[in-house]
């Protein structure tokens, strides 16, 4: 067994520090260690991305990085969205467009969601369905998730979506 | 209810859950952390079928960090087995169905022979997970193998038995009787004889199961949170297993990540954890990880049907003769409710004299089979509505055609079946217009006959279309009982509790639109308390679409039992007759009044004990009630599906064009969560249809050990869904509630497969088996084209 | 599901990298973007000792223009490449491919070398880098090796590489003027990976192909080229009766196997259909472009 190291992370903003084994994976790190468990664990082999969160500025999946593989990185998660009792303007169509039940794939579909539009300005109604498919959810049949995400894109972008695809 | 409030019942009021979780602000049993918590790992069997001869734990006791390692011989004088009937049959149920039952118990840990792949045979606790995982790693079982018992099939003539004491691999047999099938069958001027198979899949909740255990000695008390549907039936399971009063044992249900029917019972661990903290006097978390789901958390489905059915030149069916096995696994949590449900939902909303069943619950060699949304009915569903569209195909008919002719009209309501339902009580439809319904899923979907024009033009230029149908009823808010405690204190809220267990299904809000229009209060002066054992002396939990019914009807009861204390208070204090007085905006006044009133804050402390309250003579002091609604029978909600596909020819994929459901829950309480809760069970449907699938090898192997293999829907596979609601009230609660959380996953599969062989009728498909695959697809095309020239 | 114990060496140099792989030899495995190889540990699937973490070389992730031939750094992030103007505009076939790796959040940690040192025989890099012919260069403490992608892929998921051997570079001849390319995959839902796909690009001269590179994944021990194919659209051009032959030769020429998601049959069968579909892409896109 090899040592723990002390590993320091910008959690949303603030420097956070804690110990991990090498082995730990950064979702553990997260929820077990600094007490983040918004973000939740749903598969740990990383299809069902319910423990996606934004590392560095692009969303991946933390239960396939290490702990000490995010020494020094920027990691945003669920819990730095609201602004204490203002919730974020996803979270706010989130529940707006019945996009969550009971509510375990809702930080991944969050943190999924935000970089996808964030990182694309002329997203299409299929590019999101699409994009959105990197999260599963059981409950909704994603019907209010992908409402939800498409007002997202056309509020962050002020135009609206698009609904043919642009591939081809 | 109050005339001075607007009524919450049928708003679609937002989520009170939602502000929590949507800031990854809920607690989930994985979020918790105790001082000193202790982690499990379990050692499962990667052997469908041996005997164990010898454990060895002595590596994993030595490692590091490690508090205890077990093998089911520790266990074996210490915990009982979970009875094989958590879920028992009221004799008039027994009287119609002439059932064998002899489900196994489930021990926790064999010590003797593993029956499944998945099933535990040790286990490790220890300081984490990881290190738990360690050491599980180092034991080493001796196992003789045995022969599987593969598939239900296979289990009928094995030589192998799954139970030694079960001679046949028999765990149940059903048998149920309308008519005289016999007879109609040899009359009736056509037949179809068919075999149906509908595959196995599970409910598959984001969250996997999960239990934490703290055991307080001072107060010899233990407090156990587990992701379950059912926190009453776990108490009692662990003050049994563990010798303690129930008083004693608290159980919690945190926020639960999604449940579907598959945490619907008592699993070992439940128990296990509740042990190790007991034992150990440390708190106790073990948490299932996605591959523990996949090979132990409860499958479903897997039945065999055979039928027969009857009918005339008319497509008018005389009877219906089935007989099927239901694969259960190696154990049977739910013993045979599921292949009674079957039994009693064949018929559908079908008007049909004569009907015989006979079923058998197999056990084999693969993970127990428990409820999953539907639990019984997708499966008869299939088998009947494909019967339906091969009638059609046998007389050149519409199947829609087939289906008007048949089925039960609205002024045949109520409509008596003529079997028993599983409470007992003989099946009587209580209302509904099944054939209005149908319509509207045709108009729906552009209306028949503009889409059989459409798919005419489509067939002359190379596409093949495809329309399904698929209708069903479905018998919700079952009984035995649900509880629930109202209490108003002295802040004036209105706190209830009930034995509901959500799992995603907005309950919190739902029973506080229920609560705040049965007292005419602001809906954010009602606190609701679900899924834990400490606030409801008796529950029975969230399983079977039933608690929209049963919940409600027991905070009605335990509201009216409140309500009387509060009118004779409020009559003593106002000095008015009782019969003046009705309840407005978070009052009782006086009729006619509006000066002469109370609020119920200053009821509650009126009806403190003491030296100043204000009680008339005879009335208990507190205003608290509760009650346990025991539902007559169980009310009909139904629904009639259409769906349009397209097979591409090539790769025999079948892309769902349109989805409509029109589905009838009586009264809904919220239409957006009824909304969700539906379209959420139409996409388990098409997952089920066309991607879930647990597979077993030849040696009762799991194939699909990882979502890498057992494929949920994604955003990206589901097509445009429309639900219609239709609200035709139940006559049989006051609200004119059914149930909906299952009904949307019932349909879809044989929809699916009705569509796909509609698209490929000039190929004479029949696809009479789940999942519907695109290779499978193109072995029709083949078959057809071959045949063909 | 946790990993097994091991350590993590995080190595910031080339140099550093390579000798830690030296002295570590069969113990160790380097962890590109783990998006592969962290859900085998997790499942306890792979049990090396030690791993040594490639992503704090920052020197590996980089695409750079050659003139005839785009660079990329073996731990450039599948994301970054999709996103690459260079890459988008020089090697569309490579963009393209990209995009239907996984999804996004997964595409923002894989690496092009994590993917092609892991030979996957579904994943779409090895069949581009086949269609491509592109280049692979390795390092090792005894020194670089350039290797063709044709000698690259040996079989499931084993490469040419040496135990000691680090991919660092990726050479990508750039689609030669009149070329058209398409890439086109079938999975069981999007992102999974592919029952078949097809890697296409011809270059046409006058109207007709001059060069042609087609290569399948999913359908056999490693991704591959299809020569037969590539022979009858060379010689009887793009119109409906060669792509219909030559996606029977492609179908004909793939040894798949059978698993869960598809049989020998139907992965055949999809290769052929994905090789017309590629093929249809193409020449609709020259004709655009044209």
């Amino acid at each position: 067994m090899t040592a723990s190291r002390t590993i320091s992370v910008s959690i949303n903003g603030e420097v956070l520090t804690g110990d991990a084994a090498p082995r730990m994976l950064l979702a553990d790190f997260l929820r077990d260690v600094l007490g983040k468990t918004g973000t939740h664990v749903g598969c740990e082999h990383g299809v069902c991305g319910a423990c996606t969160i934004i590392v560095d500025g692009v969303a991946a999946r933390s239960c396939l990085m290490f702990a000490v593989q995010a020494e020094g990185a920027d990691i945003k998660t669920v819990e730095g969205l609201a602004d204490g009792d203002d919730l974020h303007p996803l979270q706010k169509l989130f529940s707006e467009h019945r996009a969550l039940q009971c509510g375990y794939c809702t930080p991944g579909m969050l943190m999924t969601a935000i970089d996808l539009v964030e990182s694309n300005s002329s997203l299409t109604t299929e590019d999101i369905k699409v994009g959105m498919s990197a999260a599963l959810c059981r409950c909704t049949g994603y019907e209010g998730i992908i409402k939800a995400v498409t007002a997202y894109a056309e509020q962050v972008h002020g135009k609206p979506v698009r609904q043919e695809s642009d591939n081809g | 209810m109050a005339d001075t409030m607007p009524s919450y019942i049928g708003r679609s009021v937002v989520r009170r859950e939602d502000n929590r979780l949507l800031k990854g602000a809920g607690t989930f049993v994985g979020d918790m952390k105790l001082d000193g918590m202790l982690h499990v790992a379990i050692v499962r069997s990667q052997l469908a079928h041996a005997r164990i001869n010898a454990i060895d734990l002595d590596a994993a006791r030595g490692v590091d960090g490690v508090a205890l390692a077990l093998a089911g011989a520790d266990l074996k004088d210490v915990l009982p087995p979970i009875s094989g009937m958590q879920v028992t049959a009221p004799k008039t149920w027994r009287d119609g169905m002439d059932p064998r039952i002899e489900i196994p118990d489930q021990t926790l840990v064999p010590h003797d022979k593993l029956r499944y792949v998945g099933e535990p045979y040790a286990l490790v606790v220890a300081s984490d997970r990881y290190i738990a995982e360690d050491a599980a790693e180092l034991i080493e079982g001796d196992f003789e193998t045995l022969p599987p018992v593969a598939n239900a099939e296979a289990a009928v003539n094995a030589d192998a038995l799954v139970h030694d004491h079960l001679p046949g691999n028999i765990a149940a047999t059903l048998h149920a009787k309308k008519g005289d099938g016999e007879t109609a069958l040899e009359t009736a001027p056509r037949r179809l004889k068919r075999r149906y198979f509908h595959h196995r899949y599970a409910a598959m909740p984001m969250e996997c199961r999960g239990v934490v255990a703290e055991y307080d000695s001072r107060t010899d008390s233990i407090t156990v949170w587990s992701s379950t549907q059912v926190v009453h039936w776990v108490r009692r399971e662990v003050a049994n297993a563990l010798d303690m009063p129930e008083e004693r044992v608290r159980v919690v249900a945190p926020d639960v990540g999604g449940g579907f029917g598959g945490k619907g019972h008592v699993y070992p661990e439940d128990i296990l954890v509740a042990y190790l903290a007991k034992r150990l006097g440390r708190p106790v978390k073990w948490l299932e990880d996605r591959h523990e789901h996949l090979l132990n958390a409860a499958h479903s489905r897997d039945n065999l049907f055979d039928i027969e059915v009857g009918f005339d030149d008319d497509g008018k069916i005389s009877v219906v003769k089935n007989y099927f096995l239901v694969d259960s696994g190696a154990y049977s949590p739910v013993g045979a409710a599921i292949a009674g449900n079957s039994i009693a939902h064949f018929m559908g909303p079908y008007d049909i004299p004569h009907y015989e069943s006979d079923c058998k619950v197999m056990m084999t060699n693969r993970t127990p089979n428990a409820p999953y949304r539907g639990a019984g009915r997708p499966e008869v569903a299939f088998a009947m509505e494909r019967s339906i569209d091969l009638i059609a195909n046998e007389l050149e008919l519409d199947p829609a055609e087939v289906r008007f002719r048949n089925m039960i009209q609205p002024e045949q309501m109520p409509y008596a079946v003529g079997l028993p339902y599983r409470d007992g009580v003989m099946i009587e439809y209580d209302s509904g217009d099944y054939p209005e319904a149908l319509r509207k899923a045709l108009d729906g979907v552009g209306g028949l006959d503009a889409f059989r024009k459409r798919q005419k033009k489509a067939l002359a230029e190379g596409r093949y279309l495809g329309l399904g149908l698929g209708c069903y009823v479905e018998g919700t808010g079952i009984g035995p009982f649900e509880g629930a405690t109202v209490k108003i204190d002295s802040s004036g809220k209105v706190m209830v509790a009930t034995g509901a267990c959500p799992q995603g299904q907005g309950h919190e809000t739902a029973f506080a639109q229920v609560a705040a229009d049965i007292w005419g209060v602001d809906i954010d002066d009602v606190v609701v308390t679900l899924a834990d054992t400490s606030h409801v002396t008796m529950g029975y939990g969230t399983i079977a679409s039933r608690s929209a019914v049963t919940a409600s009807g027991a905070i009605q009861e335990s509201s009216d039992k409140v309500k009387e204390k509060v009118f004779a208070i409020a009559a003593n204090v106002l000095e008015a007759s009782e019969s003046d007085l009705e309840l407005r905006d978070g009052s009782v006044g006086v009729k006619g009044v509006p000066e002469m009133s109370m609020t119920l804050k200053e009821v509650a402390r009126a009806a403190l004990p003491g030296w100043i309250h204000q009680r008339p003579e005879g009335i208990e002091a507190g205003l608290e009630g509760t009650a346990y609604y025991e539902p007559p029978t169980v009310t009909w909600a139904y629904a009639a599906n259409a769906a349009i596909v397209e097979i591409d020819t090539q790769t025999g994929v079948v892309k769902i064009e349109n989805y409509v459901e029109v589905h009838d829950a009586g009264t809904l309480i919220n239409p957006a969560i009824a909304d969700g809760q539906v379209k959420g069970g139409l996409v388990q449907g098409i997952g089920g249809g066309l991607f879930e699938e647990l597979s077993y090898d030849e040696h009762g192997q799991l194939m699909t050990g990882s979502f890498m293999d057992y494929l949920l829907p994604t955003a990206s596979d589901v097509p445009p869904i429309n639900v219609i609601h239709s609200e035709t009230p139940s006559p049989r609660n006051s609200f004119g509630f059914k149930g909906l959380g299952e009904g949307g996953a019932i349909a879809p599969p044989v929809v699916i497969a009705n569509a796909v062989c509609d698209a490929l009728k000039p190929f004479g498909a029949e696809l009479n088996s789940t999942p519907v695959r695109a290779e499978d697809i193109l072995n029709i095309l083949d078959a057809g084209a071959a045949a063909a020239e | 599901m946790k990993p097994p114990p091991l350590d993590i060496l995080s190595p910031s140099s080339l140099i550093e990298a390579l000798a830690l792989l030296s002295e570590h030899g069969d113990a160790a495995r380097p962890l590109a973007g783990g998006q592969s190889l962290v859900p085998l540990l997790n499942f306890r699937l792979s049990r090396p000792e030690i791993l040594i973490d490639l992503n704090r070389i920052s020197d590996l992730a980089f695409i750079k223009d050659g003139g005839d031939h785009i660079a990329i750094g073996a731990m450039t992030r599948e994301r970054t490449i999709e996103e690459n103007e260079l890459v988008r505009d020089q090697a569309p076939l490579l963009q393209e491919a990209t995009t239907q790796i996984a999804h996004l959040p997964i595409r923002s940690r894989g690496t092009i070398g994590g993917s092609l040192a892991n030979a996957d025989p579904a994943a779409e890099y090895p069949a581009v880098a086949l269609a491509l012919e592109i280049e692979l260069v390795t390092q090792s403490v005894r020194g670089e090796r350039r290797i063709k992608a044709a000698a690259f892929f040996e079989d499931v998921l084993t490469t040419a590489l040496e135990p000691d051997e680090l991919l660092t570079e990726i050479i990508v001849p750039k689609a030669p003027p009149g070329s058209s390319s398409a890439f086109v995959e079938i999975a069981r839902r999007h992102g999974d990976f592919a029952l078949a796909g097809v890697a296409a690009q011809i270059t046409f001269a006058n109207n007709a192909p001059a060069d042609v590179c087609l290569a399948v994944c999913g359908a056999g021990s490693t991704a591959s080229r299809l020569t037969t194919a590539e022979e009858i659209i060379l010689q009887d051009g793009v119109g409906v009766e060669a792509v219909k032959a030559a996606s029977a030769a492609a179908a004909a020429s793939v040894d798949p196997m059978s698993d869960l998601h598809a049989s020998a049959d139907y992965r055949r069968r999809l290769v052929g259909v994905m090789t017309t579909r590629a093929l249809e892409k193409v020449v609709q896109r020259a004709a655009v472009t044209s």
